[in-house]
């Protein structure tokens, strides 16, 4: 019982890290990217090939799959999406699937299309015992990291000039640049992040979620659901619906199997159909 | 007086409803493809379904405006929550695209656990279809299902032609170009979209149908992300909004697909998110030209042919 629940919090907490990027993009231009995924199965692949074929330490190929996976990002943000974001939802949907297809297959031809595993060293595996509660190793990294990563997103959001110019640009782009912000600038600082972070989450999920081409088409839908059922407004929105989707959805595979991934589903149809904005969202709507 | 402006209103509508010579043209290249191309029935039975799916999206998106990911399986429940959504009335973009996608996917989970009707992952085969009113057998070669799929297709056309410049069809424009206005005039807007919906849900459930009989297989795959993705690359490539889109634009996915797949059996997939990128960064407005130029010269006929009667021009397709 409370393994599930340990096991679905590292679950939430990698969704989390994979769709906050997501859910600050959205929120600030009003962009959907369903292309975050294919950032992810960047990170995820880049670590595989530094740890897999380069032999460095797993623990040094995170921070590379960040970093470029960022810089990936901040690239795609300047030479394509900047041409897209004053269209209409329907083009941006149609332009940011054209790049999934595009990046499942481009992978698919570099690396094949079986499943991939990063080795991850031996100090990570296995599970042990805490007061009875089994506790898998690698998920308590998970759950270490992306604690950490979620209290410094907070800090930096909450306490730092660039957070307070990213929230006053959530809140109210045209008055923040009216206020002498920058917001294209903040934007694509933030869509870098949110890519490196999605680059993160992939190498990290890569043992837990599997990695494989299709993977930004397989977990595109998770990380839309985070979005919308934690509202775009603030990072605790969606901090809180990961986690819900995550113990959701371990305990749903665990309890009711033949009902698989049913339960999140329903819970978003269900949370949508009662609010619309998403569960936290602010009462003022832009 | 009123009963002038009553008229006066119905010749409108007529007059919009004609036929124009090049919808004939049209009809009549694809009787003729019956005859002439004996050798590729096969294709373009798949082609027809596929328009008739296009069909039913254009309905959606491009008289009443309505993004839909989860197209591939409104069968039913998806009208029904959609129903659900459009009574609550407040989604946004996103809240709609999250909606659709849920309720395929819940679909699609529903199919794979019961395997005792379909098959689950494996899907149904082995589709036992009988003889179309008890006469005509379907052959491997396509023939008949073709034929079969062209008739429905057509029907099914010309049902949706009738709605679309009706006074209903009219007031579903009304709602696409501001929802505000258009309740403001008295146009109950929700009622409106789900019964656009429900019709489009049923066009799309005779797709499917069409898809089992002709294939005599079914499977998941119906159910699919990347299938409902393709239908809007149907339509975007053909224009929405003047139901021909659809029809033109499985034609040329069709072969496109068709002719990619040859080329790199395994990686086509990349060649058509290629198509779908650069179609928005050059502008699907641009895109949607060409049809616009081709209506454009098929008005021009049409106004030299019959000089007494001047066409209302047909608004260019756009989907927001």
């Amino acid at each position: 019982m409370l393994t599930i629940l340990f096991d679905g919090i590292a679950y939430g907490m990698l969704l989390f890290v994979l769709a906050c990027g997501l859910s600050v993009t959205l929120g600030l231009m009003n962009f959907v990217n369903l292309a975050h995924g294919s950032f992810a199965m960047a990170g995820g692949y880049i670590t595989l090939v530094l740890v897999n074929r380069a032999g460095l330490p797993f623990f040094a190929g995170l921070p590379i799959a960040f970093v470029a996976t960022a810089l990936i990002g901040a690239l795609f943000e300047r030479t394509l999406y900047v041409h897209v974001y004053s269209r209409s939802h329907l083009d941006q949907v149609l332009f940011t699937i054209g790049l999934v297809f595009m990046s499942v297959a481009a992978v698919d031809y570099v690396m094949g299309s079986q499943q991939v595993f990063i080795q991850i060293p031996s100090v990570l595996q296995g599970r042990f015992e805490i007061f009875g509660v089994g506790v898998g190793r690698y998920r308590l990294l998970i759950i270490v990291i992306c604690g950490l990563l979620t209290v410094a997103l907070q800090l930096i959001l909450s306490s730092t000039r660039f957070g307070s110019r990213l929230r006053a640009s959530v809140d109210d782009p045209r008055v923040a640049r009216g206020l002498g912000i920058n917001v294209n600038a903040v934007f694509s600082l933030t869509f870098a992040v949110g890519s490196g972070l999605a680059g993160l989450g992939g190498a990290l999920g890569a043992e837990i979620l599997g990695l494989d081409p299709t993977f930004p088409l397989k977990y595109m839908v998770y990380f839309l659901i985070v979005v919308t059922v934690g509202g775009t407004s603030s990072i605790t929105g969606p901090f809180a619906a990961s986690l819900l989707i995550g113990i959701a959805d371990v305990a749903g595979k665990y309890y009711v199997p033949k009902f698989g991934a049913f339960v999140i589903y329903t819970i978003m149809i269900i949370v949508l159909i009662l609010r619309p904005q998403g569960l936290f969202a602010r009462a003022a709507g832009k | 007086m009123a009963s002038a402006l009553v008229a006066e209103v119905a010749r409108r509508l007529a007059r919009r409803a004609r036929w124009r010579p090049f919808e004939y043209a049209f009809w009549l290249a694809a009787l003729a493809s019956v005859f002439l191309l004996p050798g590729r029935h096969l294709i373009l039975t798949e082609i027809a379904w596929l328009a008739l799916f296009a069909l039913s999206l254009d309905l959606i998106l491009g008289y009443a405006g309505i993004i839909s990911l989860g197209h591939a399986a409104f069968f039913g429940l998806g009208s029904y929550v959609a129903a659900l959504l459009a009574k609550h009335g407040r989604g946004s973009d996103l809240t709609r695209l999250m909606v659709t996608l849920g309720v395929a996917l819940i679909m699609r989970e529903i199919a794979n656990q019961i395997p005792d009707i379909t098959g689950g992952a494996d899907g149904l085969q082995g589709v036992v279809v009988a003889p179309i009113l008890g006469v005509f057998h379907f052959d491997i070669f396509g023939h008949v299902s073709y034929a079969y799929c062209l008739i429905v297709l057509f029907v099914l056309f010309l049902l949706a032609r009738r709605v679309v410049y009706s006074p209903f069809g009219l007031s579903l424009r009304a709602v696409k170009g501001n929802a505000l206005r258009a309740s403001s005039i008295g146009i109950s807007v929700n009622a409106r979209l789900v019964a656009i919906y429900t019709f489009a849900a049923f066009y799309a459930g005779v797709a499917g149908a069409l898809l089992a009989q002709t294939t005599a297989f079914a499977s998941l795959d119906v159910f699919s992300f990347e299938r409902s993705a393709d239908l809007l690359l149907v339509l975007i490539i053909g224009g929405t909004g003047y139901l021909y889109g659809g029809l033109i634009g499985a034609v040329i996915f069709k072969l496109m697909q068709d002719w990619i797949a040859n080329l790199t059996p395994q990686y086509w997939q990349f060649w058509i998110g290629l198509v779908l990128v650069l179609i928005v960064l050059v502008g699907r407005d641009r895109v949607g030209l060409w049809t616009g130029g081709v209506r454009a010269l098929a008005e021009r006929l049409t106004r030299r042919l019959a000089p007494g009667a001047a066409p209302v021009p047909v608004p260019p397709g756009e989907g927001h």
